[in-house]
């Protein structure tokens, strides 16, 4: 039965995970995302459905747990806040490479390096332009509400089994600390082995039967042709995210002279700027990614046919904004509108912003 | 011993494992990566366990252990193999779970997980190939190599000033209360390759009664990247690297020997 709960973005996503049926977590400790794991070692998993949950001894292990977990057809995840990200790198690569499902959640802090424990969106280049090294990219999920912490946990499951590929939900300090009411499914049942042999058994290392031939979990190709066939396919994966998994949100667009763009919690405080300009006679809207990849590019071209100039909204010093100069083609005006060091823009901020650099 | 005797099944040391693919080894000539998979690959036969079994693969010379191990693998980075199997046994606590890795994957980059996972007690079998060189990457100084030991990057030998001592992982993690079995083994002789195979045998039996970690070091030798003919390296290894890192049990059954 579903139930309607109020809690932090953070214990939402953990709680959402058990309901979702996931097998596996394999974390580490790291603010503003600890409560994932908090929460999770708390619920006793292992007794409500069956998940493991393991605290591992740094990110590195995490993730590479998370590849081992899913290199056998489990439904495995793992969270993390950027610099612990950053050590995830690695193993995000390889579990892109051996083309293998899992979601990663990013509750980002400010950076580089150390940084801050504040709120941030600075990982945007990070999350959508790769990340760790070689031809990959994530499918990127942005939510912008505690509801979305929770829904987008099984909505990034659906995703990474359907391509093979892992998925980002990229969360900040704001959602994943703030508290919400949330609307919680109702639990799922967690798939028995038999069940993740008939589904995976095709491609995951559950043990080789005398029917099958052995299966084989790697990201190595030494022959070039085979190589270069492997990223083939892999971009094919991201066109076909593009035609059939692209997922955005509009707000007052249909007759909006001046637009926002914005993800995440930046796209909050945005929508409450769209309001603050229309009570002042301006027509503004918002445009919200909420896949980062693949990213919104033509319904922002298509608006750019529309609007005379467009603000990118964004809690970093001006990432996302070279994807919406990109998508818009010099058509209009593209200015950004950022904040850095954990600071968080107001509404009232964002207006002031749109009226110095684009209505001028 | 007869040669009768000598033909029995359970006597011969150096038949092809049916779990072995045709594949040809990618190994130098003389090295003993072929007889511990081979060891390993008879082991699995033997227990009846194929099924249920599943391997994780190293970066290294063994990174294709996979192409001649007729079994589920999975490939691992460099060093975090014990970290994959970690999760592969925690999720299938049924299945027969190891990894295969060379002295620079686990004594180096991968010392943390190989601690950590040894210290959980992990239900899992080690395999640890111990050559004192990284082979693959073309002979360079690895957490074992001896003292006065050359390699490409400890051109005039490896002094313990500047480059520390070489590192005893085995004995190191044999202390931690997690791990059940831990031994040292070497396979460059039947007999050698004989109490290997118990060994492997008696890890995997470890792992079906749930009895945590099994460790099992092979000192190996390296050939190509000793610089010497696969006998001159045997002998080598039983002149110089058997004193420093002695065959035999460490811990049985729990208990340090």
């Amino acid at each position: 039965m579903s139930e309607l709960k109020l809690m932090k973005g953070n214990e939402a996503l953990a709680e959402a995970a058990i309901r979702a049926g996931v097998d596996a977590y394999f974390g580490y400790p790291i603010t503003p995302q600890s409560e994932v794991i908090e929460y999770l070692m708390t619920e006793r998993p292992e007794q409500r459905t069956g998940m493991v949950v393991l605290q591992a001894e740094s990110e590195l292990a995490a993730i590479n747990m998370v590849y081992g977990a899913a290199s056998t057809g489990k439904k495995v995840m793992t969270s993390s806040s950027s610099p612990g990200i950053s050590l995830k790198q690695e193993g995000i690569s390889y579990i892109a490479g051996a083309e293998l499902p899992a979601v990663i959640v990013n509750v980002v802090r400010g950076g580089p390096g150390l940084g801050t424990i504040q709120p941030s969106q600075a990982d945007y280049f990070q999350s959508v332009k790769g990340g760790g090294h070689g031809d990959y990219k994530l499918y990127v999920l942005a939510p912008a509400s505690v509801q979305e912490m929770a829904d987008f946990v099984e909505d990034a499951f659906k995703i990474a089994f359907k391509y093979r590929t892992p998925v980002l939900i990229l969360s900040d300090g704001l959602i994943g600390q703030m508290m919400e009411k949330v609307n919680l499914k109702e639990q799922q049942k967690r798939l028995t082995d038999e069940e993740v042999i008939t589904l995976n058994g095709d491609w995951a290392t559950t043990g080789k039967p005398t029917t099958r031939e052995r299966n084989i979990v790697t990201s190595l190709d030494l022959q070039s042709e085979k190589m270069e066939a492997r990223v083939h396919r892999l971009m094919k994966k991201y066109e076909q995210m593009e035609q059939e998994d692209l997922r955005y949100e509009e707000f007052q667009t249909e007759d909006a002279e001046y637009l926002f763009v914005a993800y995440g919690s930046s796209a909050r405080i945005a929508q409450k700027a769209v309001k603050l300009a229309r009570d002042k006679g301006i027509k503004a809207g918002l445009l919200r990614p909420i896949t980062l990849f693949p990213y919104p590019k033509k319904i922002l071209f298509d608006l750019a046919n529309q609007v005379k100039g467009i603000l990118s909204v964004e809690l970093n010093a001006g990432q996302m904004v070279e994807d919406v100069r990109l998508s818009v083609k010099h058509k209009v005006p593209v200015e950004h509108f950022g904040r850095t060091g954990g600071i968080i823009h107001t509404p009232e901020e964002v207006l002031e912003a749109l009226e110095q650099k684009i209505i001028k | 011993m007869n040669v009768l005797d000598i033909i029995k099944p359970e006597n011969q040391v150096f038949c092809k494992s049916k779990l072995m693919t045709d594949t040809t080894l990618s190994y130098c000539p003389g090295c003993g990566h072929g007889t511990a998979h081979n060891l390993t690959m008879e082991v699995i036969d033997e227990l009846g366990i194929c099924e249920d079994t599943i391997g994780v693969a190293p970066v290294g010379c063994s990174v294709l252990a996979y192409d001649f191990m007729n079994i589920d693998m999975t490939q691992a980075a460099h060093g975090r193999a014990p970290a994959v199997a970690t999760a592969i046994a925690r999720t299938w606590p049924e299945k027969y779970v190891f990894t295969y890795q060379g002295d620079g994957d686990l004594a180096a980059i991968g010392t943390a997980e190989t601690i950590h996972a040894c210290n959980r007690g992990e239900n899992i079998v080690i395999i640890f190939i111990n050559n004192g060189i990284y082979g693959m990457t073309g002979g360079q100084m690895a957490p074992t190599t001896l003292e006065g030991m050359r390699s490409s990057t400890s051109p005039y030998g490896r002094e313990i000033k500047t480059m520390g001592s070489p590192l005893k992982i085995t004995e190191l993690i044999s202390n931690l209360p997690g791990v059940y079995y831990v031994t040292r083994q070497a396979v460059h002789t039947h007999k050698h390759a004989r109490k290997t195979k118990k060994a492997i045998k008696k890890a995997f039996e470890n792992t079906r009664l749930k009895k945590g970690l099994s460790f099992i070091e092979i000192v190996s030798n390296c050939n190509s990247g000793w610089k010497m003919t696969p006998n001159e390296s045997n002998i080598w290894m039983e002149e110089h690297m058997f004193p420093y890192f002695p065959l035999g049990d460490i811990k049985v059954n729990g208990i340090l020997k």
